[in-house]
């Protein structure tokens, strides 16, 4: 029965990617949708290792990055010599790299876990990247590694030139690997990675070796961030030293934990909703890097399971309904929410106008479309009366919102504690 | 070549200070509480960036003592409101709770300060040469970096080792229940070392600014060193850090300083072997060196060299 509603569920998947470009069909929805599946990957990969086998670490992007290079010289080497290979297979030459570095950085870095891993990672990841910039003829220097996925040879006909074909390639290896990477969580080793995340003393105590565990974990992993790296290599064309470095390692760190690094579907929420903010907020704000970072926080402070964590915290009174006597107490509290984060924007946004551009553009500006001036108090205080207003309306709301729950958890039916 | 050993050594001693100024710091903080503080190097960029505002408008000697300070209740501020409330979450989540932090600070301090480097420049009081040897000068500014920086160390030592204060920490780095049994407040304990190691990075800032560059990237470009200090030095240890510290600034002072290359060393039969690497001057190789040390160090000996605990 379970078994049905995996496949189903995996169905679902691979219709999604299948008609992703017919539902958005501009080309720059095609574009984004590459790059989440990639990042999906990425994600995916890291999250063997951070949500998984409880190993935090700074510097996954080595892997992503160093299967990248491989794959973009991979590629020129086999446009250069006519050889037989299609670039469909690309990818396996990028996990075959990630493994490759993963067996060599994983010896090294899993002999311990915890900080002391966190920390290891970080080195090893500024390791590579210093080496990055001295070694030209790999890396490519500044430049990077450019290379043309359309040399290769064709693949039943298609050469991969239009956007949309690579698109349809990276939802093959998505759709490949987010069934490996879940298979994986199913077998023996995949609860053995879990006890060493939750217990690793009593792994030990029954035998296990909880170094070997991480160990393997680690090079799997490195092994799909390669496949991830060897997809971005042919969805740019270009691999360059910033997929490599600490931005790239955050990043995907940032992604995990924002979708929830406790469920396996948490990363590629993640995923998906961070490559949209990028790509989105980027073109909307200059802040956002800032809104990335507070973002951030905000999650780790207070919903550290992340988006998921969220929703599966939701789904069991979903299921039977009771999810109706959460809604007046989550719209009361939603009024000072929007405030304060319309507060908050606004605060940011005058901020960012008055210091970065009012020298040069004036201090005129729109914020979601009103124009103000930023040189004049008035809209300082409206965003700062919204901000504190919504910061107290939320402390005000919040007990109101715990005692929902409280009920709507203790409803007849659920429990038997408070009848 | 006399020249370059005194020089080079002044200078690693005096880099290896101010690195100890903040690993310090980060060490008394990681045995505490079993954070690692990412956003440490982010403390010793507002001191610097503090400094710079400061000594714009009322002198560089204010900002001397206020910076500092101000970047003390700032970390102390950030335990207390931030940190203590991710504390229950797991050490994970703190150390998120860091990264994070690093990150807004280089952003708000880009966006208010702008993203190129700043004009902080040393007090004219202090904008002369010291001595001269060899030839060549030695700028007074740089003796007054060392002579506050050994001042700390020493100040750090006695209030450790002599007073109560002292004896209340390091009693709660091992024994934090036994000591909230005895009265005191620990976790107030812990907000003061907090906002202590915070103020000391921030001290290092804004003696650094000056001789150093002051940008939004200057924490990112320290904080990464900061960790190997005290990975090589042992987790924990604050004599550790001390020794990591200077054996990193002479390091990488020297490797800057000498420019010979492995195909220099040993022959052209390096370049067969190393590649480009045989070919490339140490002083491009020099960035790598600390985390080349930090991989040498964890392979043979784990708990880093003064260290006794494993995390």
């Amino acid at each position: 029965m379970t078994g049905m509603r995996y496949l189903l569920c995996f169905a679902a998947v691979a219709v999604a990617l299948l008609i992703a470009p017919v539902v958005f069909p501009s080309s720059v929805a095609i574009t984004t949708m590459s790059l989440m599946g990639v990042m999906i990957i990425f994600a995916l990969s890291y999250n063997m290792l951070l949500g998984q086998t409880g190993l935090l670490s700074f510097g996954h992007a080595v892997y992503y990055g160093l299967a990248g290079f491989c794959a973009a010289h991979a590629m020129n080497i086999i446009a250069a010599g006519k050889l037989p290979v299609p670039l469909p297979v690309i990818p396996l030459v990028g996990a075959a790299a990630g493994l490759f570095f993963g067996v060599i950085f994983g010896a090294v870095s899993t002999r311990r876990a915890g900080t002391v891993f966190a920390m290891i990672s970080l080195g090893l990841g500024e390791l590579v990247a210093a080496f990055a910039l001295v070694l030209h003829t790999f890396f490519g220097g500044e430049d990077g590694i450019s290379t043309n996925r359309t040399k290769l040879l064709a693949f039943f006909g298609y050469k991969f030139g239009p956007q949309i074909q690579v698109y349809y390639l990276i939802a093959f290896w998505c759709f490949v690997c987010i069934v490996l990477m879940y298979a994986l969580t199913r077998t023996p080793f995949g609860r053995m990675c879990n006890a060493v995340r939750d217990n690793p003393e009593r792994v030990e105590f029954i035998g296990y070796s909880t170094q070997r565990v991480r160990f393997q974990a680690f090079v799997l992993s490195a092994m799909f961030a390669g496949v991830a790296g060897a997809l971005a290599a042919i969805n740019f064309e270009l691999m360059n030293l910033q997929s490599i470095g600490a931005a790239a390692s955050g990043q995907v760190l940032l992604m995990s934990f924002v979708g929830g690094a406790g469920h396996f579907a948490g990363p590629v929420i993640g995923a998906i909703f961070v490559t949209f903010l990028q790509v989105s907020l980027s073109d909307i704000t200059k802040a956002w890097m800032l809104y990335f970072g507070l973002m951030f926080i905000f999650i780790v402070m207070y919903a550290p399971g992340g988006m998921a964590g969220w929703l599966a915290l939701h789904w069991p009174l979903l299921r039977n309904g009771r999810i109706v006597r959460l809604l007046p107490a989550y719209a009361l509290a939603a009024v000072p929410m929007l405030g304060l984060a319309l507060g908050g924007v606004m605060l940011i946004e005058l901020a960012h106008h008055m210091l970065v551009q009012a020298a040069s553009d004036g201090p005129q500006l729109s914020i979601f479309g009103i124009p103000m001036n930023g040189a004049s108090p008035w809209p300082w205080l409206a965003a700062l009366v919204l901000f504190a207003g919504g910061a107290f309306g939320v402390r005000a709301a919040w007990p109101r919102v715990a005692d929902a729950w409280g009920r709507a958890l203790a409803a007849p039916g659920t429990t038997k504690v408070n009848s | 070549m006399l020249e370059l050993v005194t020089f080079s050594t002044l200078n690693g001693v005096l880099y290896g200070m101010l690195l100890f100024m903040m690993a310090s710091g980060l060490t008394l903080i990681f045995s505490m509480m079993g954070v690692l503080n990412f956003a440490h190097a982010s403390f010793y960029m507002i001191g610097a960036y503090f400094g710079f505002e400061i000594s714009r408008h009322i002198g560089f000697w204010p900002g001397f003592i206020i910076a500092p300070l101000l970047v003390g209740v700032v970390g102390a501020l950030i335990e207390r409101y931030g940190l203590r409330r991710v504390h229950r979450y797991g050490h994970v989540a703190e150390l998120l709770f860091t990264f994070g932090l690093a990150f807004v600070i280089e952003e708000l301090v880009s966006m208010i300060w702008g993203k190129a480097p700043v004009d902080y420049r040393p007090p004219p009081s202090l904008d002369f040469v010291a001595f001269s040897l060899f030839g060549t000068t030695y700028p007074a500014y740089r003796i007054f970096m060392l002579a506050t920086a050994v001042a700390m160390f020493v100040f750090l030592i006695l209030v450790l080792r002599r007073t109560r204060v002292g004896l209340i920490i390091q009693a709660a780095l091992t024994h934090p229940d036994m000591v909230a049994m005895l009265g005191h407040n620990v976790p107030r304990v812990f907000m003061m070392v907090f906002g202590v190691g915070a103020g000391l990075a921030g001290l290092a800032g804004v003696i650094a600014g000056p001789a150093l560059v002051t940008q939004p990237s200057m924490a990112a470009l320290l904080g990464p060193i900061l960790f190997v200090v005290i990975v090589v030095g042992g987790l924990g240890s604050l004599g550790g850090a001390f020794v990591a510290s200077l054996l990193i600034g002479l390091i990488q002072t020297f490797a800057v300083a000498i420019n010979v290359s492995l195909a220099d060393v040993i022959g052209p039969t390096a370049a067969g072997i190393f590649g480009e690497l045989g070919r490339a001057p140490l002083a491009q190789i020099a960035p790598v060196l600390p985390y080349l040390l930090l991989v040498l160090v964890l392979i043979l000996r784990p708990t880093g060299l003064f260290g006794t605990r494993e995390s």
